[in-house]
């Protein structure tokens, strides 16, 4: 009885001791469910996140705003993609945005934005970002968060290595993926090797208005030009692309163009380029791009088609461009924030390849070439070699940095984020991702000051991370605290199309200095009705121009007669409104066109086309009010040549 | 010069910053506004506390059928010159006159003060309960009366979803100074007085 008492009270104590440990375990596992990492994520109802994060949109060629570390989703900002939503592209002011020398295109594919900075550091005024399909490059507003400008980059495709910019957003640098034939001629692609060229435009940028022009291009070898990063501090002036493909195969690349043992990362004397400008070393070659602006006075945007082009040869230029060889066809080309080390990510190498930058100067100095590629030097390996990070994982991609000395890079292959040690290159610590991580960012880690709290991990695959949507599932971000020795997964949450590359910075950079309204008294619109007294509707052979207003709760006129079956008719309609939030819409029965959300203060244009007779309703379609359902009103549509006069009216009373 | 005339003189001075700040201000905060709206009263106009804060509130109020706040009101006529005038009787005083006449003075303004308030209290009172018959909301209260918008003549009250603070603002407080200096003027000029008469003996 004894004997039995004490084996029971041992077997009680086993299992006791197996399911404490296998408490402990089912703890461990759940990890960011743990109370503690909760509340690192949380932002109370009414506060604010600490960070924004600007993420790319990928094939959506859009760009979301994210706040961190909550990771809520405030705002898609339409830029390279029409957007029903927001009336960008389908309304007369916007239009214009989207031409390009080959037509108006509704579509892009948007991949890396990158933050204006002034001495090397974040400054809050815009966001650049690029469409990779028909090369261009946006400029977001910060105030206003709209798509202010978009300019197109003529000798480039595949516009991918871009849009970078320089530490006093001097330029924002774009290279192109594909090498083509420059200028575009009718010829074998066999010919490829040798006669195919890459451009890398250096796109200036206004310090005060901020408006795009392209300066220069250099014209490149037939090579892949993926990603590109500036120098900078010490480095400064510098610009840095990593190249593959230097096998100039036109064909089966996957094969073809992964037999180099190494590809190049160029580095680029831009200030080496400016000499030469200045010296009129350059060719000016015919070409055609579009310069597309929006002027926020006229809320409308201009498109213009810009003729020439100023281009640069490497091979005749001594100074302005040396290759480093990087083993396996690099992918990133990220530099550290004191300017020193360029990261080379052989995306089919088992190492991490450091460059060092004052070796490379070094190097160039003491003639350590290893050769030429079209009449660019190659400096010798080893002698801009800083280290290698050995067996880091594999498929190394892209890193950033903490600006405490460490680097994080992400790995496709192995799904993980590593975390190492600049200088030692010692490998620090690692976490999966889930899975198969891309970009990664780090809140001004393109800049000389990163704010090293968190690093946003940006997933190619989802797969069973969140509800099923069916075959087509949402993209994935996760979120790292990387404030301490080890990284520690924070959340997941979902984006929009894919996100590739993103862009960070403290909340106090821009939410203060945010737009709230659009002052009426400066719009400068030309068909601006600025009250409801100057509401008109005049007749102009066949186009119809209303000019309407909006505010709680009705239009002005509401209601509208005279206008005839094909007739063309433009509602010009004017938000009176100067109270913060407080935008209209309008769209009328069987418009062709998406709706139009109209800001305070802000006038927009859509065209309406009746085919029919018949008495026809608009209304608001955003509920702006208590009496939102109200805001409503008639046209009514006469036959072609009908004698019913123009009128148009308020409350039974002509305006 | 005595301490009592060049108080009395100050304070009379006092005056002439309702030229330079407003009398008054109607603050009203709700959950739509987390930044309130405000009007400011001067003497001479009703303006925005922040851009578009009149322009937001006849908004609000259209609904209700509350009037627009004038742009105009014959007080904007009669209050600038009534305000130099006292002043310069003010100062007139202090210099020439003696210190009972601080008095009369203070109890002048004291007057003009309150048929201010009384006048505002009309405007407020007109403001609230004179509603457009078309108005898109008409609200009764408990007994069935037709609701009033009156905003408080001083103090806090809740209007609807709106809570309606009325308080002086700079220009007010510079005026009861002013006014408080007449009194103490007052006082001071009988201290001087004892003195004087002490100083003789």
């Amino acid at each position: 009885m004894k004997k039995i008492n004490k084996t029971a009270f041992l077997l009680l104590a086993i299992s006791l001791i197996v399911g404490l440990t296998s408490c402990v375990q089912d703890k461990s596992q759940k990890g960011a469910l743990a109370g503690s990492t909760a509340e690192k994520v949380f932002v109370a109802p009414g506060e604010y996140d600490d960070y924004y994060a600007f993420l790319s949109g990928g094939f959506s060629g859009q760009l979301a705003v994210h706040g961190l570390p909550s990771g809520r989703l405030f705002k898609v900002i339409p830029v390279f993609s029409v957007d029903g939503e927001k009336a960008y592209g389908f309304n007369e002011e916007t239009k214009p945005m989207l031409e390009t020398s080959y037509g108006s295109i509704p579509w892009d594919d948007s991949h890396h934005p990158d933050l204006s900075q002034t001495n090397g550091e974040i400054d809050g005024r815009w966001c650049f970002i690029n469409a990779n399909n028909t090369p261009r490059i946006a400029r977001i507003s910060l105030k206003t968060f709209e798509t202010v400008e978009i300019i197109e980059i003529p000798n480039s495709a595949g516009n991918h290595s871009s849009s970078f910019v320089t530490e006093n957003t001097e330029y924002v640098v774009a290279g192109t993926r594909f090498s083509i034939p420059v200028p575009q001629k009718d010829m074998s692609i066999d010919e490829y090797k040798g006669n195919f060229k890459g451009a890398l435009s250096f796109i200036k940028v206004d310090p005060d208005d901020g408006i795009m022009s392209i300066e220069f291009q250099i014209l490149m070898p037939g090579f892949n030009y993926d990603l590109s990063h500036p120098g900078r501090g010490k480095s400064h002036g510098w610009m840095f692309f990593s190249t593959y493909n230097t096998e100039e195969a036109n064909s089966l690349l996957e094969v073809n163009a992964s037999q180099n043992d190494k590809d190049f990362i160029a580095a680029i004397n831009w200030k080496k380029a400016e000499e030469y400008i200045k010296a009129g070393k350059f060719k000016t070659v015919p070409t055609k791009y579009a310069h597309n602006v929006y002027d926020e006075s006229t809320h409308s945007a201009t498109s213009t088609m810009e003729k020439t082009v100023r281009i640069l040869d490497p091979a005749a230029l001594p100074g302005l461009v040396y290759f480093m060889p990087t083993p396996k066809s690099p992918h990133g080309c990220d530099v550290d924030p004191t300017g020193e080390y360029i990261v080379g990510s052989g995306k089919l190498a088992a190492a991490l390849t450091v460059h060092s930058f004052s070796k490379m100067i070094k190097a160039i100095e003491e003639k350590n070439f290893d050769g030429e590629a079209y009449g660019i030097p190659i400096l010798s390996f080893d002698a801009t070699l800083a280290g290698t990070v050995q067996q880091p994982g594999l498929g190394p991609l892209h890193t950033e940095f903490d600006g405490k000395g460490n680097a994080y890079t992400t790995f496709f292959i192995s799904s993980e984020i590593v975390k190492w040690k600049l200088g030692t290159w010692e490998v620090l610590d690692r976490k999966p991702t889930y899975y198969s991580v891309g970009h990664l960012m780090i809140p001004g880690g393109n800049s000389r000051k990163p704010f090293g709290k968190y690093v946003l991990a940006m997933n190619k695959i989802t797969k069973d991370r969140y509800i099923s949507t069916g075959p087509e599932v949402c993209q994935s971000a996760q979120l790292y605290d990387i404030s301490g020795d080890k990284m520690e997964l924070l959340l997941d949450f979902p984006t929009i199309g894919e996100p590739h590359y993103a862009a960070g910075c403290p909340t106090e950079l821009i939410h203060p200095y945010t737009q709230k309204i659009y002052k009426l008294e400066d719009n400068k619109h030309p068909y601006v009705t600025k009250s409801e007294h100057e509401a008109k509707v005049v007749r102009d052979g066949n186009n119809v121009h209303i000019y309407m207003t909006m505010i709680r709760s009705h239009f002005a006129p509401d209601n509208i007669e005279g206008v005839q079956t094909g007739d063309r008719v433009y509602f010009h309609v004017t938000n009176l409104e100067q109270d913060y939030d407080v935008p209209h819409g309008i769209s009328i029965i069987g418009a062709k066109t998406s709706e139009l959300l109209i800001m305070p203060g802000q006038t927009e244009t859509f065209v309406w086309e009746p085919k029919n007779i018949g008495v026809w309703p608009f209304y608001c379609t955003d509920f702006c009010s208590a009496l939102h359902q109200e805001m409503q009103g008639y046209v009514r549509v006469s036959p072609k040549g009908s004698d019913v006069p123009l009128k148009w009216s308020l409350d039974g009373e002509d305006l | 010069m005595k301490k009592s005339k060049l108080i009395m003189m100050l304070g009379s001075l006092l005056l002439v910053s309702l030229f330079i700040f407003p009398l008054w201000n109607i603050t009203l905060e709700a959950p739509q506004y987390p930044e309130p709206l405000g009007m400011d009263i001067w003497i001479t106009k009703i303006a925005d506390h922040n851009p578009n804060d009149v322009k937001n509130i006849n908004l609000m109020n259209h609904y209700v059928g509350m009037r627009e706040i004038p742009e105009h009101m014959k007080e904007f006529d009669i209050f600038p010159p009534v305000v130099m005038a006292m002043a310069i009787l003010g100062l007139l005083i202090g210099w020439k006159a003696k210190p009972k006449f601080y008095l009369a003075w203070f109890v002048l303004m004291s007057v003009l003060g309150i048929a201010g308030m009384y006048d505002f209290y009309q405007w407020e009172y007109d403001y609230g309960h004179n509603l457009n018959p078309k108005a898109a909301i008409k609200f009764v209260d408990e007994v069935g009366k037709p609701m009033a918008y009156q905003p408080p003549l001083f103090g806090t009250k809740t209007i609807l979803n709106f809570t309606a603070h009325s308080y002086p603002m700079v220009g007010g407080y510079l005026l009861f100074l002013g006014m408080f200096s007449s009194i103490v003027a007052y006082y001071i000029s009988r201290k001087e007085d004892r003195d004087d008469a002490l100083g003789g003996s």
